[in-house]
C-alpha cells in the first residue's frame, strides 16, 4: 500500500518550499518522540539485533550461554544446498509472479482509464483482492484447485480435456499453480499505483498525437510509457522484494510442498526458526536474503534506468 | 478520446475477462460455503448449490474458537489502528511541515523497512518480546502491529498534511492562536477524513495479518481468525472444504466492508488528493 503513494510521488513530487523551517524546536520534538521511540525500539533495533544473531548460535529452549560464532553460520549456509535451492524457487516465483502481474495489470489499468460503462464498478471489484486476509486468499484457491470438488478440475472436464489433475500436490504443477495465486493477490496494487500513474500522463499530449495520427501503440509508446515509467519502475521493484519475501499465501497452499518445490525462502528460514529452533542460523539466512536481493535489484534498477536511455 | 466501435467492443470484452479472473474465485468460495457434504464429495461440482444449507457455517462455529477468534482480530484490528494512528499523526506532521534530516531519514527508513524479509525482524522480536512476557499476548501483538503499520501509516498521513494549505494555520497564528490551539481546532478538523481513511487502513491491514500472529500466539484462546482459519486444514492437507470455505468467507466480510467504505479513496481519492497540494 506503501508503494502506491510512493509511486505516486515518484512522478510529481508535492511542491516544495511550503516546508516552514529546517530547525526543529523542541515542540517539533515532543510530536515526533511518540512515533519513533516505538520505531526505533521496535524496528531498527531489532533489525539490528537480527544481524547480531545471525554471528551467534543462538537457539531456543537451549541451556548454556549463547556464544559469538564468527561467520560460522554464512559457511554453513554456502554449504547448505537445501537453502540454495529455496533461493532459487524463491526467484522463480518472485520474478514468475511480478512479471506477468506487471503485464496484465497495465492491461487492466489502461482499460480503467478509458471511459468505459460501469467503469467504477470494475474499480471497486478489481480491488477486491486486496482486501481479504492473505490466509484467506489460500484457502480459496485451495478451493478452486481441489482435485474432486474443484472448479478448475470440473471446468477441464466439462471441456472435454480430461479428467484433470491434483494441482497442489503434482511435482510439477504445484510451483505454476502457486504462481497464478500469487499473481492474482497482488494484482490490484499493481494496477492502482499504474492507475495512478496513467492519470498524470498529459491528455493534450495524446489528443495531439492522436491528431497527428499516431496509432493506439505508437501513442502508448511515446506518450503514454514516458510518463509511466517511474511508476512502472517502483512498483515493480517492490513487486519483486514483496513477492520474494511473502509467505501466508504458499504456507496455506502448499506448506512448501510437494517434496520442498515450494518452498520459498521465508518458509525455508521460518521452520529453520520456529520448528527447529535455529535462531541463529534463520537470522543468518534472513541476512543473505536482503543482501542478494538487494544486489539484483540494484543490477535490475540499473539496468532498466540504462535501457531507457538508449530508447 | 475517440474510439472506434470495433476497438471499444473489444475493450468490453478485455474488461469481462478481467472481471471473471478477479471475481471466480470468491464466487467458487461463497457457493462451496454454501453446499452440502454430499454436493462437495461429489465429482460434478455445480457453481449454484443444488440444495443450499447453513450447516457449513453452524459446523465451523462448532469445530473451531470462531467467535473468540473474530473478537481478538478486533481487539487487535482496533489497537493497532487507533494506536498507530495516534502516534502516526504528530509526527507526519513534522515530517510534512519541516525539512529535517531526521524527516528525511524517517522517510527513508519507511522506503527500506520495506525490503526486509519479516524473519530478520520476528526473530529479534520473539525474543525482545519473551524476556517482556509478552508472547502469545494482545499487548505484544498490538505493539507489533502498530509499528509494522507505521510506515505506511506515516506515508499517508504526510500527504494529508500536505494537503492542508500552511497559510490557514498562519492565519490562525496571526489572530493569537497558540500553535496547540491552532493544531486543535485548524489542522486537525481539516485531517480528520485523512487520519479515518489512515486508521481503516491500518484496521484492515491488522485483520488479514498472518505471520506474526502465527509465530507469537501460542494457544487457540488468543489466536486470531486467520490463524484459526488454518487450523481447519488438516496435518496432511485434508480439509474439511465446507467449514472452512464457511470461515473463510466469514472472516472476510469486516476486511470487505471496510474496504468498501475507503474504496473510493484507493482508487482514485487518495492517490491524487494525498499528493495533491
Amino acid at each position: 500500500m506503501t508503494s502506491v503513494t510512493e509511486a505516486e510521488r515518484a512522478v510529481r513530487p508535492a511542491p516544495g518550499g511550503k516546508e516552514r523551517s529546517s530547525v526543529m524546536d523542541r515542540g517539533a520534538w515532543f510530536l515526533v518522540l511518540p512515533a519513533l521511540i516505538p520505531i526505533l525500539v521496535l524496528s531498527v533495533g531489532p533489525l539490528l539485533y537480527g544481524i547480531a544473531l545471525s554471528l551467534t548460535d543462538a537457539q531456543s529452549g537451549r541451556t548454556q550461554p549463547t556464544q559469538w560464532i564468527g561467520t560460522l553460520n554464512f559457511t554453513d549456509l554456502l554449504h547448505d544446498t537445501l537453502f540454495w535451492e529455496s533461493f532459487r524457487i524463491g526467484l522463480v516465483w518472485a520474478v514468475g509472479v511480478t512479471v506477468p502481474q506487471f503485464l496484465l495489470a497495465l492491461g487492466l489499468a489502461l482499460l480503467l482509464n478509458e471511459d468505459l460503462r460501469l467503469r467504477w464498478l470494475a474499480r471497486a471489484l478489481a480491488i477486491v483482492p486486496w482486501a481479504m486476509p492473505e490466509v484467506v486468499v489460500g484457502v480459496m484457491w485451495r478451493l478452486v484447485y481441489n482435485p474432486d470438488a474443484g472448479i478448475l478440475n470440473e471446468t477441464i472436464r466439462d471441456l472435454g480435456l480430461g479428467d484433470g489433475r491434483d494441482w497442489l500436490s503434482g511435482l510439477g504443477t504445484a510451483l505454476p499453480a502457486v504462481v497464478v495465486v500469487g499473481i492474482w493477490a497482488g494484482m490490484p496494487t499493481t494496477t492502482v499505483a499504474l492507475l495512478a500513474g496513467l492519470q498524470n500522463t498529459p491528455r493534450e499530449l495524446h489528443e495531439a498525437a492522436a491528431v497527428d495520427g499516431a496509432g493506439a501503440w505508437r501513442r502508448f509508446r511515446t506518450v503514454t510509457w514516458p510518463a509511466l515509467r517511474p511508476v512502472a519502475l517502483s512498483i515493480t521493484a517492490l513487486n519483486l522484494i514483496w513477492n520474494f519475501n511473502s509467505f501466508a499465501l504458499v504456507y496455506v497452499l502448499t506448506s512448501g510442498g510437494p517434496g520442498g518445490r515450494t518452498r520459498l525462502p521465508m518458509l525455508f528460514a521460518y521452520e529453520e526458526a520456529f520448528r527447529y529452533g535455529q535462531f541463529g542460523y534463520a537470522a543468518a539466512m534472513g541476512c543473505v536474503m536482503v543482501a542478494l536481493i538487494s544486489i539484483l535489484l540494484a543490477l535490475f534498477l540499473v539496468g532498466r534506468l540504462r535501457g531507457g536511455d538508449e530508447a | 478520446m475517440r474510439t472506434g466501435r470495433t476497438a471499444r467492443a473489444g475493450q468490453y470484452v478485455a474488461l469481462l475477462a478481467y472481471l471473471v479472473f478477479l471475481a471466480f474465485p470468491f464466487l467458487w468460495l461463497i457457493s462451496t460455503a454454501f453446499k452440502p457434504p454430499r454436493e462437495l464429495g461429489s465429482l460434478h461440482p455445480t457453481w449454484i448449490p443444488r440444495d443450499p444449507t447453513l450447516a457449513n457455517f453452524r459446523q465451523a462455529f462448532d469445530e473451531q474458537p470462531l467467535l473468540h477468534a473474530a473478537l481478538n482480530s478486533l481487539i487487535a484490528a482496533l489497537g493497532a489502528a487507533l494506536v498507530a494512528v495516534l502516534l502516526a499523526t504528530p509526527m507526519a506532521y513534522v515530517m510534512a511541515r519541516h525539512r529535517t534530516r531526521l524527516a528525511r531519514a524517517a522517510t527513508g527508513w519507511v522506503v527500506v523497512s520495506q525490503a526486509f524479509p519479516l524473519v530478520l525482524v520476528i526473530i529479534p522480536l520473539f525474543l525482545v518480546l519473551k524476556n517482556l512476557r509478552l508472547i502469545n499476548s494482545m499487548p505484544g501483538l498490538i505493539m507489533v502491529y502498530v509499528v509494522w503499520a507505521l510506515p505506511f501509516a506515516l506515508w499517508m498521513l504526510v500527504g494529508y498534511v500536505r494537503a492542508v494549505p500552511p497559510e490557514l494555520e498562519e492565519a490562525a497564528a496571526v489572530d493569537g492562536a497558540g500553535r496547540l490551539r491552532t493544531l486543535v481546532s485548524v489542522t486537525a478538523p481539516l485531517l480528520a477524513p485523512g487520519i479515518v481513511a489512515t486508521a481503516m487502513f491500518a484496521f484492515v491491514t491488522a485483520w488479514n495479518e498472518f505471520f506474526f500472529a502465527l509465530v507469537l500466539l501460542k494457544t487457540p484462546e488468543k489466536q486470531t481468525l486467520p490463524v484459526i482459519l488454518t487450523h481447519f486444514i488438516g496435518a496432511e492437507g485434508v480439509a474439511d472444504l465446507g467449514p472452512l470455505a464457511a470461515a473463510a468467507f466469514l472472516a472476510t466480510l469486516p476486511s470487505l466492508v471496510v474496504f468498501a467504505l475507503i474504496q473510493r479513496r484507493i482508487t482514485g481519492g487518495m492517490l491524487t488528493g494525498a499528493v495533491k497540494n
